[in-house]
């Protein structure tokens, strides 16, 4: 009992005053302090995971680093680590990963906005209700079917259409990837158009605005900020993915200028080397990490953007 | 219901007090029934909604006065499962507001709304009373700019704001922010504005400003306020409705009603025995 009296039924409201014990009151207090330690644990597993990953990272490109100046690193227009003459031009892989990315987007931003205008604004709950879990669906597709769909399917109907296009192009692996990234940018940004408050969308049909006029003007507006965080972490997410365009895009590490041509991504170059044994310390090897680091910096850069743009664009209502 | 023991009405004097015989009026309410869905908020209403002169709607939380509001600008359309029975006419040309065959939007673009809580969109000040002008297809940007102001100083806000129109509207205080969509309402000049409780959620210096506002805006404008505060429906109105669950109980012009209610239920409300 948590109290020196005691409660019984049909003891009336104001008879007993319930004073808690001492031990009720310890019990209550190593609880919560046990809880606390507890929770944070967890939250510090993440924060080492992270931590440890970084240091790996770094520490093994420094090594990198050590034997290829920077500079070439950063200008080199080959990508050669496993030749006679080696080349580390990063800008190679890096152009491959931006291109990819770029296509990725030209497709899911726009169908992606529309799409979440239309489930916020436009669909009513059933139709809303049998959309989503379709797209979930396409979030659940391992990543390696999405590859073969494109290099076996699309890729072959694509060539019909365009001369010219490789078996092994950036162009549908870009399509592809961003029919995957579709629902998060969906999803996220369908979240947050739909934390604009009803007021304002009273507001905006009380001075006459159609429904378009109102997800376009005042929705969209209210949740930009939402929308953004939407948009980088699509790219986010296109810019790590790996499996689609390591088994559509080729291999072939060079600058990426035709989206008709394949071409290797930092992903799809640390796959290729990864699946082959090299000696550790060979300088082969270490690309695996100064790529990956590139990759690091660039997806950690699109995060603090967002980071920023939230911050810079959050609308207190 | 002993009437003896009652406390004196307040005594409040409206100050505008118009007789019948000038009053010409520009909507009729006619035996409207609403429903969300099964639920019958509203009763038989009838009500005549005075040209230019300020209407108030009063009554206990739940008398339906925010829906008969709400029934003007057809914001029930909004949601799905509700239903009008009934007419509110429009006048001079007698369109049915709440007629199945008229377009929400049409409606809208005729009555203007301000709410509870001030909701300015998020943008710029400007961009926030220019809304209602764009959106009716006006784009010369001289015209938009001189309309904005206009609507600006008629909602006491100009000289307050015209340094800063192109910064967020999330950037003024409520009271501001309320003028601000009284603004935004005024600026495409329309044919009836309707309060719904506008100072609910302001401090009496705002509220005060507001009242005087819309003390101004009745030469222009047709208005209907609802509004919790009896103080208030006596101080800025010519007409009183009382509701009561549904119904309407009495209406008259405000100076009559405060003083002489006609109805036991009115009288026990304005004296303050429930509500």
């Amino acid at each position: 009992m948590a109290t020196d009296s005691t409660l019984t039924m049909s003891t009336p409201l104001t008879a007993v005053r319930l004073v808690p014990t001492d031990a009720f009151l310890r019990r209550r207090h190593l609880l919560d302090r046990t809880m606390r330690v507890v929770l944070f644990l967890a939250a510090a597993v993440s924060v080492l995971v992270t931590a440890g990953i970084i240091y790996v990272l770094v520490s093994e490109s420094v090594k990198f680093f050590a034997q290829v100046s920077i500079w070439d690193f950063l200008t080199d227009t080959q990508w050669t680590p496993v030749f006679q003459d080696k080349h580390f031009g990063i800008m190679t892989l890096l152009s491959g990963t931006l291109m990819s990315t770029l296509i990725a987007l030209a497709i899911a931003v726009p169908a992606g906005t529309i799409l979440a205008i239309y489930l916020s604004e436009f669909a009513r709950p059933r139709v809303r209700e049998v959309i989503k879990p379709f797209l979930e669906l396409i979030a659940g597709v391992p990543t390696v079917a999405f590859g073969y769909f494109a290099l076996l399917f699309l890729t072959p109907i694509f060539q019909k259409f365009i001369p010219g296009l490789a078996t092994f192009n950036l162009l549908v692996p870009g399509i592809v990837i961003g029919i995957m990234i579709l629902p998060y940018i969906v999803s996220v940004s369908e979240d947050a158009m739909r934390a604009v408050p009803d007021s304002l969308r009273e507001g905006a049909f009380a001075l006459g605005f159609t429904r378009l006029q109102t997800g376009l003007r005042v929705v969209v507006p209210g949740a930009f900020s939402g929308i953004t965080a939407a948009f980088l972490l699509g790219m986010s997410r296109a810019v790590g993915e790996t499996m689609v365009v390591a088994v559509a895009a080729g291999q072939q590490a060079k600058i990426a200028g035709n989206p008709l041509e394949g071409a290797a991504t930092i992903t799809s170059y640390i796959v290729q080397l990864s699946m082959g044994d090299l000696p550790h310390d060979s300088i082969a090897y270490l690309t695996i990490f100064a790529a990956g680091l590139t990759l690091f910096l660039l997806t950690f850069a699109f995060n603090l953007l967002a980071f920023w743009l939230r911050r810079r664009y959050r609308e207190a209502y | 219901m002993n009437r003896a023991v009652a406390p004196p009405p307040p005594t409040v004097t409206p100050s505008h007090a118009v007789t019948p015989a000038e009053v010409t009026y520009r909507a009729q309410v006619e035996d409207l029934n609403f429903y969300y869905g099964s639920f019958q908020a509203l009763k038989n209403v009838n009500l005549a909604i005075a040209d230019r002169q300020v209407t108030a709607l009063i009554g206990p939380s739940g008398c339906g006065k925010s829906t008969l509001l709400r029934c003007f600008n057809r914001m029930h359309d909004l949601y799905p499962g509700n239903r009008y029975e009934g007419k509110i006419q429009l006048h001079p040309e007698d369109m049915n507001i709440v007629g199945s065959n008229v377009d929400p939007m049409q409606v809208r673009l005729r009555i203007g709304m301000v709410f509870q809580k001030p909701n300015p969109f998020p943008k710029s000040i400007f961009d926030n009373v220019a809304s209602g002008l764009l959106i009716r297809g006006i784009r010369d940007r001289a015209v938009v700019a001189e309309r904005v102001e206009l609507a600006l100083r008629q909602a006491a806000l100009w000289e307050e704001v015209m340094d800063r129109l192109s910064q967020s509207a999330y950037g003024l205080s409520g009271g501001q922010q309320q003028r601000l969509c009284i603004a935004r309402a005024l600026a495409p000049n329309p044919e009836m504005i309707l309060f719904d409780e506008p100072t609910s959620a302001l401090d009496p210096i705002a509220t005060a400003r507001i009242e005087e506002l819309i003390d101004e805006l009745r030469n222009d404008y047709t208005i209907v306020i609802v509004t919790h505060n009896m103080q208030q429906a006596a101080r800025i109105s010519n007409f009183t409705a009382f509701m009561h669950m549904g119904h309407m109980i009495e209406y008259g012009a405000t100076s009559e009603f405060f003083t002489n209610p006609q109805h036991e239920k009115t009288h026990e409300y304005i004296t303050g025995r429930f509500g």
